[in-house]
């Protein structure tokens, strides 16, 4: 098994901490990881993007160019990468904020209302933990009890009481996806 | 005790340190390698090992303190990224000429100049080649992954030891800022003062005690003769490490047509365009430098009789390809290929420039 | 008897020595002009590090400059720095090894222009050392040019019709620079050209060593000397001119005191 994943939206969506958090889980399940972020100063309130690798083989190149997966944030994330998806692979977007919806007919569309169910949770911050939900439901690489290990060992131990609720989040995100499109 | 984590390349150096029972780090920020200096200091080792952390304010005034540490027998190191590499020239071309162990790690990124902050592979030549003043080598280790990064402070520190001389980690932006499982080795003692004085003590400013004769730390010699004779004994260093120290991964390379040479990012990059090109029917061989001076020239002349081509592949406008050419000596056709700029080209990429230079050129 | 060389046991009969060689200055010839104030600085720091019983735990940093051979006279361990860059040097030695007496030995070309960042910046983390400053004005090793030191109309190399400050810029007074800095404990001026400052700066020389041994910051030591071939005069005129120019924009005494 290899996943190769992009996730992509706005800095201070959590963009870079789901990758952290489901690279940590993979880890726990004794496979390979990678987690290649983009950097510098356009992190800012720019965009954010973390390429993650998860195998069972030793990993080659952290830097791609497609991928099996893109989880996508906002809508500068959806015009550079809905063309990074390997025909057949999967696009899993928030529609919120999204004026351009993808529209490739080769791929597996879903969505998630992360950012409604995030504030309907009254956490805004659970947001990435919900569409890492959306994204495990349809692809359980990870086992959810890896997660936990995962969300335990990349939360520094002053954020451990709030484990549960992201917990909580990952389930509304696996109740809450939505297909759009299948090949 | 071993310990399994999700690390940055820059924070494993930083750990690695700690556990290798470095004695002092000093250095400035720079992106993209300012995890090293921020995970030093929120570790505090000055608690944990007594290992000295200090924000100079410098790329200048940090080398010119590992220098001062590095001339006391303390295990000493620096980290930056290219343009401070280049001010820290001065110091480095000081500790060669001065036979200093310590090391340099460098988080490459785009230049010339300001340049840009994401990945690169140019320093090739300011690190390699070295960059500052007369004729001077340094031990150049090249990571490709966040465990190497980790591995190779205790390598570079135990080659700079064993041949008084600055070691480099030459790593780049991907390297640094990509996270990896990384196994941590156990933690190494520091040296006492006085373990210090007994192995180093016959050349290190440690203080003249108990009637030896005073030790000197300088790179100058106003007599040529004398200067001479040091650069001749310099050159005889240089040529012994060349002759037990050169370190490569070769890989799919027995029944290889074609080669790649390639390394730290850009080696990961290619092994994936090989992968690929294995599905096209081609049969690419990789030749990955871990030492990138001494450079691995043996196995690639040898392999030169066997392939019909090779690509060098880096992230410059062409820098280690001067080394496989020179390797190769006219014996086949070798080609470079690389983004630069802060580009980092794709295994897609990468294999197109194989078959398009190479395989079909 | 007129032709009789004294030999050097006649010379030195019994209870006749008033002054021995400086135990921790080694036998090497000095490299400097006659009439210099390095022989002399170079003596005092020796003598200091050896009476208060330093000199095993001692090691000192040299410059680029006419001192830049300091490692060959002062019989200790040295280190040899870049242009400018001692005090980090002494940074990096101070830092590893807290217990030990570190110091710098630097001129004004060195200290004062190329080494001004190191040397604020030492001064202002307080770095226990002993930073010991001759300052004559000119660059004497490299022949006479500029110094950030030398003095308003003064004439050198690189100001050969006297120092235009409009143009060239003001000699700048590091001693009183680093005075305000919370980091340095002890900030003094000495001169070395008459037995009676000697021993003034000896005193001083002493306190910096003995308050580097409790710790309290940098101390800083500026000696103001001459350079008899860089200013082109005899080596009396050189001491005259500098109580009469010098001393005035460099006037002496402690700035900064514990």
């Amino acid at each position: 098994m290899t996943e190769e994943l992009i996730i992509a939206g706005f800095g201070g969506q959590g963009v870079l901490s789901m990758g952290k958090i489901l690279a940590y889980s993979g880890i726990m399940e004794d496979k390979e990881v990678s987690w290649m972020p983009s950097y510098g100063p356009e992190m800012r309130g720019g965009t954010a993007n973390v390429s993650v690798i998860i195998s069972d083989e030793r990993i080659s190149s952290p830097v791609l160019r497609d991928f099996d997966t893109a989880i996508i944030l906002n809508q500068q994330s959806m015009d550079k990468f809905e063309k990074s998806v390997h025909p057949g692979g999967l696009l899993l977007y928030d529609p919120n904020g999204i004026i351009h919806p993808p529209t490739r007919k080769d791929i597996n569309i879903y969505t998630i209302e992360g950012a409604l169910e995030a504030s309907k949770l009254k956490s805004p911050k659970t947001f990435n933990m919900i569409v890492l939900g959306a994204f495990l439901k349809l692809k359980p690489i990870v086992k959810m009890e890896n997660v936990h290990k995962g969300l335990l060992k990349s939360l520094p131990e002053r954020h451990h009481h709030m484990i549960p609720m992201n917990e909580e989040a990952i389930k509304v995100g696996q109740e809450k996806v939505k297909e759009v499109q299948t090949v | 005790m071993e310990e399994v984590k999700l690390m940055k390349g820059n924070e494993a150096v930083a750990e690695a340190a700690i556990r290798a029972g470095v004695d002092a780090y000093f250095g400035y920020p720079i992106t993209p390698q300012s995890e090293v200096i921020e995970y030093l200091m929120m570790e505090r080792p000055y608690q944990r090992t007594g290992m000295v952390v200090l924000q100079a304010e410098s790329e200048l005034a940090a080398i010119n303190m590992v220098y001062g540490a590095a001339a006391c027998g303390k295990k000493v190191m620096t980290s930056s990224s290219s343009p401070g590499i280049s001010l820290k020239q001065e110091g480095i071309s000081y500790m060669a000429g001065a036979e200093l162990p310590c090391l340099i790690v460098d988080v490459v990124r785009g230049g010339p100049g300001l340049g840009t902050i994401q990945p690169s592979q140019a320093d090739y030549f300011q690190m390699v080649k070295g960059g500052g003043h007369g004729d001077y080598k340094l031990i150049v280790l090249a990571p490709s992954t966040v465990q190497e990064m980790a591995d190779f402070v205790d390598l570079a520190f135990e080659l700079a030891f064993k041949y008084r001389n600055p070691a480099v980690i030459l790593s780049d932006g991907v390297i640094g800022q990509m996270m990896e499982k990384v196994v941590l080795p156990p933690q190494k003692t520091r040296l006492t003062d006085e373990e210090v004085d007994e192995k180093y003590g016959s050349w290190a400013t440690t203080g003249k005690k108990n009637g030896r004769e005073r030790n000197i730390i300088t790179s100058l010699e106003l007599k040529s003769e004398r200067q001479e004779a040091h650069n001749h004994h310099l050159q005889a260093k240089y040529k012994e490490i060349t002759n037990k120290e050169v370190r490569y991964e070769a890989i799919n390379t027995e029944d290889a047509d074609y080669l790649i040479v390639a390394y730290g990012s850009s080696a990961r990059i290619s092994q994936k365009a090989i992968q690929m090109a294995a599905k096209k029917g081609y049969k690419v061989g990789l030749i990955r430098p871990i030492t990138l001076w001494p450079f691995p020239t043996d196995i690639i002349n040898k392999l030169a009789d066997q392939v019909k081509g090779i690509l060098s592949v880096e992230m410059s406008a062409g820098q280690m390809v001067e080394d496989v050419r020179l390797a190769v000596n006219g014996k086949v056709k070798v080609e470079h290929y690389g983004r630069f700029g802060g580009m980092v080209h794709s295994p897609d990429e990468v294999l197109e420039a194989l078959e398009n230079k190479i395989i079909k050129g | 008897m007129a032709d009789h060389v004294l030999t050097p046991e006649e010379i030195i009969k019994n209870g006749s020595i008033v002054f021995e060689k400086t135990k921790l200055m080694t036998d090497n010839e000095l490299s400097y002009c006659p009439g210099c104030g390095h022989g002399v600085a170079h003596r005092l720091t020796m003598e200091v590090i050896d009476e208060l019983g330093l000199e095993e735990k001692t090691i000192g940093v040299a410059p680029v400059g006419c001192s830049v051979l300091a490692y060959e006279f002062m019989n200790v361990d040295m280190q040899e720095a870049a242009h400018g860059r001692a005090p980090a040097l002494a940074t990096g030695i101070k830092r590893v090894y807290p217990d030990k007496t570190v110091f710098t030995y630097q001129g004004d070309g060195d200290l004062a222009a190329i080494g001004t960042a190191e040397t604020l910046h030492a001064c202002n983390r307080g770095e226990n050392i002993t930073i010991i400053f001759i300052n004559n004005g000119i660059y004497g090793m490299t022949g006479g040019q500029m110094a950030p030191t030398t003095l308003p109309g003064m004439k050198s190399s690189t100001s050969p019709y006297g120092r235009d400050v409009h143009m060239m810029g003001y000699p700048l007074k590091m001693t009183e620079l680093v005075a305000m800095l919370p980091g340095t404990v002890y900030v003094t001026r000495q001169a070395v050209h008459t037995p009676v400052l000697v021993r003034k700066a000896k005193k001083a020389i002493r306190k910096a060593f003995e308050l580097q041994q409790e710790n309290k910051g940098t101390t800083f030591v500026e000696i103001v000397s001459n350079c008899n071939s860089g200013w082109k005069m005899s080596p009396e005129d050189a001491n005259k001119w500098l109580d009469e120019n010098m001393l005035k924009y460099y006037p002496l005494g402690d700035i900064k005191k514990p």
